[in-house]
């Protein structure tokens, strides 16, 4: 039971859906989880950002399942490196984060963190989509 | 009623479609504004100067009194649904109203607060209506001591009795008349404070400084303290439908509250923050022992909000009648008169009589607006809420740079911003309040002409200053309202004998900024 995953979590369907990939790892590899959920914290209301109520009802989904986890939320200057941060303090297996499409616009603005997350990782990393 | 006919005329002025582009646009900014917590009227009010030079003065103010009315309602929305007023004046709406919400109320709260400020502020134009051309013609008739005298007055009010602390008004007043003073005197062309430069004998543009003060301090204030946790905002659900209950628990906060902040603005005395707090304490005392208040009360939304919209249209009594502002948004809107060629003072309800009452109509058009585009889109302000500070605030830089550098075209105006910008960031951190500091700037000028005015008449003799009777009441009036504070403080702390600081009746309002 070393094995560790790291899973990017946002309380949204990608959010979902990077949480049940991650489960169904954890369970070939008899891995744990530790979500990470990571705002930057510079405008007022961020909604990837989980408040308690939504911690409380992944903690649940995540009991049912029998496997082992951890919920992290953290505030830095780049959510990429949080997610990064930690998969390097628990030495991860494998780190999953979903991934949406973007527009032209999009890719010139703002950057994609699961991008920075697959190109900066050390171990594998899965991409999924909702 | 020549009153009516005249605000007849202004309405048929205002009602054009551009005009009322103008207004619709002010309206929206003004929301956008005051949804945003640290972005104030005032900010957007000074950044807005440059925009409006290529317009016609009647376009510019249509657009800054919506920008005035929005800003006073757009607080009211972070207040109820994130807990975090927007500016100073919504404090005690965050008390009940994000109780309210808390309880799955927040579409009442929101519309009990967009109703009572209608209400308020059309009662209280439609009293400006009435009562500044009244003042306007007594007005006239006073001369230069007593106009001296009024000015001092005001600056007396507005800066030592009614801020929290007397020390830091005084301050922030200096500073005002110091930069006031800056360039080539007026009268006799003779240069002070330009520390022998050319390019500030000129004098300072108030553009730039109310820029600098507002936005550069600001965004500077913000980016020194940007990380904080995300704050938890309360969804809109529902009907912003108040039921027969709500409406008949609301209506007579509405008029109470319209009724205290009426004369808080009208007369030189400063800010919303005083009848916000009265209407708060009135309407629960009235609300007796088996209230709601403190779990979310309703009485205690709809009064503040009313409070604080009438009296942001009683500060426009003083303004029009007299040219004396008594808010910083009101202040910076004096400066866009004097861009005009406009001279704020008694005159202006008589020469500009057309411009004042198409101000008039379009106070009431642009009440009307929001409460037709906040009612339902109250939940789509709430989602400005989630863009990330850093874009906001570089958008707020860029303009304030353009604005500072298209007022004349200098670069040197850019390095002024910059010293005004680290100025209102060192005033934000040891709570020196903006508003003395514009007031002194704006009206330290007009103080001196009348001065040396009064000084004139009477060839160089000090009785000069003294030989109208009005000026000799507000002089008196001047000294109680320096004296009364310090000897009742005095007298209280003899009885007690313990160390007692200022009580300050603003309450929770003076942590905030007070740039209403």
């Amino acid at each position: 039971m070393s094995a560790k995953i790291v899973v990017s979590w946002s309380p949204d369907d990608f959010g979902r859906t990077a949480i049940e990939h991650a489960v169904s790892e954890a369970r070939l590899r008899s891995a744990s989880l530790v979500v990470v959920n990571a705002t930057r914290g510079d405008s007022l209301v961020d909604d990837h950002y989980a408040r308690g109520s939504q911690v409380e009802d992944l903690r649940r989904v995540l009991t049912e399942t029998a496997v082992p986890f951890e919920i992290r939320q953290s505030m830095g200057s780049d959510i990429a490196d949080q997610v990064l941060d930690v998969a390097e303090e628990v030495a991860a297996t494998l780190i999953v984060v979903a991934v949406h499409r973007r527009s032209p616009v999009g890719k010139l603005i703002m950057g994609s963190v699961a991008q920075r997350v697959i190109l900066g990782a050390d171990c594998p990393v899965i991409a999924v989509k909702p | 009623m020549e009153s009516l006919d005249l605000l007849w005329g202004g309405l048929s002025a205002a009602a054009t479609p551009e005009n009322l582009m103008w207004a619709a646009l002010g309206v929206l900014l003004g929301t956008f504004v005051g949804v945003l917590p640290g972005i104030g009227p005032a900010m957007a009010v000074a950044l807005l100067l440059p925009v409006t030079y290529g317009l016609e003065p009647a376009q510019a103010f249509i657009m800054f009194a919506g920008i005035y009315y929005g800003g006073m309602y757009g607080g009211s929305t972070t207040s109820i649904l994130l807990n975090t007023p927007g500016e100073s004046a919504s404090v005690m709406t965050a008390i009940e109203g994000n109780r309210m919400a808390k309880r799955g109320r927040a579409a009442q709260a929101l519309a009990t607060a967009a109703i009572g400020s209608f209400i308020a502020g059309t009662i209280g134009t439609m009293l400006v209506v009435f009562l500044a051309p009244t003042m306007a013609d007594l007005a006239v008739e006073i001369g230069a001591p007593s106009f001296l005298a009024v000015i001092l007055l005001a600056m007396v009010l507005v800066t030592g009795v009614l801020g929290s602390s007397r020390l830091r008004g005084f301050i922030a007043l200096f500073v005002g008349l110091t930069i006031g003073l800056v360039g080539l005197d007026l009268n006799t062309a003779q240069s002070r404070v330009d520390f022998g430069s050319t390019l500030l004998a000129d004098r300072i543009d108030i553009v730039v400084v109310a820029v600098g003060v507002f936005a550069l301090g600001e965004a500077l204030w913000v980016a020194a303290h940007l990380r904080r946790k995300p704050l938890e905002i309360i969804p809109v659900g529902g009907t912003p439908w108040l039921s027969r209950e709500d409406f008949g628990r609301s209506w007579k906060p509405w008029l109470r509250g319209t009724a205290i902040g009426f004369p808080f603005g009208a007369v030189p005395a400063g800010g919303a923050e005083t009848p916000t707090f009265l209407s708060y304490l009135l309407e629960r005392r009235l609300a007796g022992k088996k209230s709601e208040f403190g779990q979310g009360a309703i009485e205690g939304v709809a009064g503040p909000e009313a409070a604080n919209n009438a009296s942001a249209a009683g500060t426009f009594v003083p303004l029009l009648a007299l040219g004396l502002p008594v808010t910083a948004t009101a202040s910076i809107m004096l400066a866009a008169f004097q861009n005009y060629g406009i001279e704020p003072g008694p005159q202006l309800m008589t020469e500009h009589s057309d411009l004042v009452w198409t101000l008039l109509a379009s106070l009431l058009i642009g009440n009307t607006l929001l409460l037709v585009l906040n009612l339902p889109l109250a939940p789509l302000w709430a989602k400005l809420l989630r863009t990330p500070r850093p874009y906001l605030y570089a958008g707020i830089l860029f303009f304030a740079s353009l604005g500072a550098y298209a007022a004349r075209q200098r670069a040197f105006d850019l390095v002024l911003l910059l010293v005004f910008g680290a100025l209102g960031f060192a005033m934000r951190r040891f709570a020196i309040p903006v508003l003395p500091l514009i007031l002194g700037l704006i009206l330290g000028p007009t103080m001196e002409l009348k001065f040396r005015e009064a000084l004139a008449l009477s060839g160089g003799d000090a009785s000069g200053l003294v030989n109208e009777p009005l000026a000799v009441i507000v002089y008196v009036i001047i000294a109680l309202a320096v004296a009364v504070p310090l000897v009742l403080g005095a007298v209280l702390r003899g009885r007690n004998n313990t160390p007692s600081g200022p009580t300050d009746p603003s309450g929770p309002a003076d942590q905030k900024e007070m740039v209403s």
